[in-house]
């Protein structure tokens, strides 16, 4: 069943149209995948969703409920977190500082001893942050501070995931573990929305995909039906698809 | 990694040993204008009642100054107005009891409450939206204190201002000498840096430690970003209005003149010399703040044929302190810290470096 939709979502920076009327939705336990050239709209669509830029006009609703504007802490609450662009980690923090405020939207209704059970969990997904939990975030890795976003970002227990371009500024290795992390995640129970320019390998772990191009949805459907169209195909996989 | 672990084993006691001759000397220094003798004169003829007025004074601005740099470290934002929920804090205590016979703890609450009020009412609005318009906000509360400070003569007194403001007390027990009165200011701030503290460091702290660092990190993590910074403005807001009222009572007459856009802008000052985005900065920087502009108003009055000559030196010390330390005088200390191996476990301290 589909656990997230848009209908008809429009979106402006200042006047400036950036999403044109977006309408697509996310099913449960399945990676959703959201692709496009660099100022598509992709981001922008996540901002929206997560009530950091307000929608125009149109709906967003979340598992039954109206999430339409509603403020970024608040979407949070309901389920739905973010794992921006850049990462966002806390750079001068601890990694277990980062993955306690994780889970700060819990913290007035939950126990600390779930808390920490909750980062021993988060940690034994990620064993590379549990040898570093007292360094800080910035001296990680590129490919260690995407653990770190997703692991944190997963300490507010969401049903739903919102990653923003994973893969960036990553080696090709690290960005195959992070695919595989969330494939993992996505197999144990959580939602992803993933917004990625690495069309191939997107569509690798993704169940289904749209395609934006200047603030609208040009073409969607199953991994497979992108991977064979023939438009994405000359746009987005040139040489590479050779390699899919 | 695997040779470090020994060194912080070594480290910790030079930290230690660092640590408590620091807080000996700071203790040592708070207690000094307490314990000089009645006749005895420092340098330049500085007795202990001088000293002991700049320490009272130093310690009010602090408190103040302590609020602000929560505000400007953590919130982000700048007020131009502080001066003013200063002023509100002197008059509101100066009014009732001078002229309606209000016990000054009472009249204390109620600067607190009145300030309150006036702070969430100015913050609601202006701290949902992005960018500096608490600046421009609390800018024009200033100007409207002044004005209303000069002009609801009835009220204030006008320039006149408000006399026979009563001692600090309880009952029959009175602030009526200067040490005790320079006693409470020292528990005043002492009581303000736990609070700081404690803040810091709790729940809120954490969401507070998160927009010190990135709003839209803390807004994604789940952090009412607004609710915050509002929280913190009522606070560093409440802290100007107990400071004025200690001020009132210390005083025993406020006018309109201590409260104006200049203090503002000291405040600023002492808090970005201090250092913001730590609990003890702003307190390094009103204490400099005030020795200095009392150190070199001596030796302006020594050279008169150079106009101007403290203000100029005041200057060049302020731009040398923001040259060298970006970050303020708490850098010194944080730079000590961070080199035994403690930084990691105080956030507050390594925000900085």
């Amino acid at each position: 069943m589909s656990l997230l939709q848009l209908s008809s979502v429009t979106a402006d920076y200042d006047g400036l149209l950036a999403l044109k009327g977006i309408s697509l939705h996310a099913n449960e336990r399945e990676v959703t995948a959201l692709l496009g050239a660099n100022g598509a709209g992709k981001s922008t669509t996540l901002n929206v969703i997560c009530g950091l830029l307000p929608a125009r006009s149109g709906q967003i609703s979340f598992a039954g409920e109206d999430l339409t504007n509603l403020r970024a802490d608040t979407v949070v609450r309901r389920g739905l977190t973010q794992v921006p662009e850049g990462r966002l980690l806390f750079d001068d923090l601890t990694v277990r500082d980062n993955l306690i405020l994780g889970a700060y939207s819990r913290m007035r209704r939950e126990s600390r001893q779930q808390i920490e059970h909750d980062i021993a969990e988060v940690v034994e997904l990620f064993p590379i942050l549990g040898e570093a939990t007292e360094r800080r975030a910035g001296t990680l890795s590129g490919g260690e501070q995407q653990m770190l976003a997703i692991a944190r970002a997963l300490m507010s227990a969401p049903r739903l995931l919102l990653l923003d371009e994973p893969s960036s500024g990553l080696a090709p290795r690290a960005a195959s573990e992070v695919f595989a992390k969330i494939k993992t995640l996505c197999e144990r129970g959580t939602s992803v929305l993933l917004v990625e320019q690495n069309v191939s390998a997107a569509l690798k772990i993704a169940d289904r995909g749209y395609v934006l191009e200047v603030g609208q949805i040009v073409l969607e459907g199953t991994s497979q039906e992108l991977l064979s169209n023939r438009d994405v195909q000359r746009a987005y996989l040139g040489k590479d698809y050779e390699e899919v | 990694m695997s040779a470090a672990p020994q060194r912080i084993e070594k480290g910790i006691h030079w930290g230690n040993l660092i640590r408590v001759t620091g807080w000996l000397l700071l203790a040592a220094a708070v207690m000094s204008p307490l314990l000089l003798g009645e006749g005895y004169r420092l340098p330049g003829g500085i007795g202990k009642n001088y000293l002991l007025t700049i320490g009272i004074f130093t310690g009010i601005h602090a408190i103040i100054a302590v609020g602000l740099g929560l505000l400007m470290g953590y919130a982000g934002q700048v007020s131009l107005g502080h001066a003013a929920f200063y002023g509100l804090g002197a008059y509101t205590s100066a009014i009732l009891t001078a002229k309606l016979g209000v016990p000054p703890v009472p009249a204390m609450l109620a600067g607190i409450v009145l300030t309150a009020v006036i702070a969430l009412l100015l913050g609601t609005p202006t701290l949902r939206l992005h960018g500096h318009y608490l600046a421009m906000f609390t800018l024009g509360l200033g100007m409207i204190a002044q004005i209303v400070f000069n002009q609801a003569r009835g009220l204030t007194g006008g320039f006149g201002g408000v006399r026979n403001i009563p001692y600090l007390g309880i009952g029959s027990w009175q602030l009526d000498t200067k040490p005790e009165f320079y006693i409470v200011v020292v528990l005043a701030l002492g009581l303000t840096l736990l609070m700081a503290h404690n803040l810091v460091n709790s729940r809120t702290g954490r969401a507070l430690r998160a927009l010190h660092e990135s709003e839209l990190a803390a807004a994604i993590c789940g952090v009412d970003v607004a609710r915050g910074k509002l929280q913190i403005f009522v606070i560093s807001a409440v802290l100007a209005s107990v400071a004025g009222s200690l001020y009132a009572h210390f005083m025993r007459f406020v006018s309109p003149g201590p409260f104006g856009f200049v203090f503002s802008v000291d405040l600023l000052i002492m808090v970005v010399v201090g250092g913001a985005a730590s609990v003890w900065g702003p307190v390094a920087g009103a204490a400099l703040f005030n020795v200095l502009s009392e150190t070199l108003g001596r030796i302006g009055e020594q050279i008169p044929w150079v106009a101007d000559l403290d203000i100029v030196l005041f200057g060049a010390v302020l731009v040398a302190v923001i040259v060298f330390l970006p970050r303020g005088l708490v850098t010194l200390a944080g730079r000590r810290r961070g080199g035994v191996g403690e930084a990691a476990s105080r956030p507050e301290i390594q925000a900085e470096a």
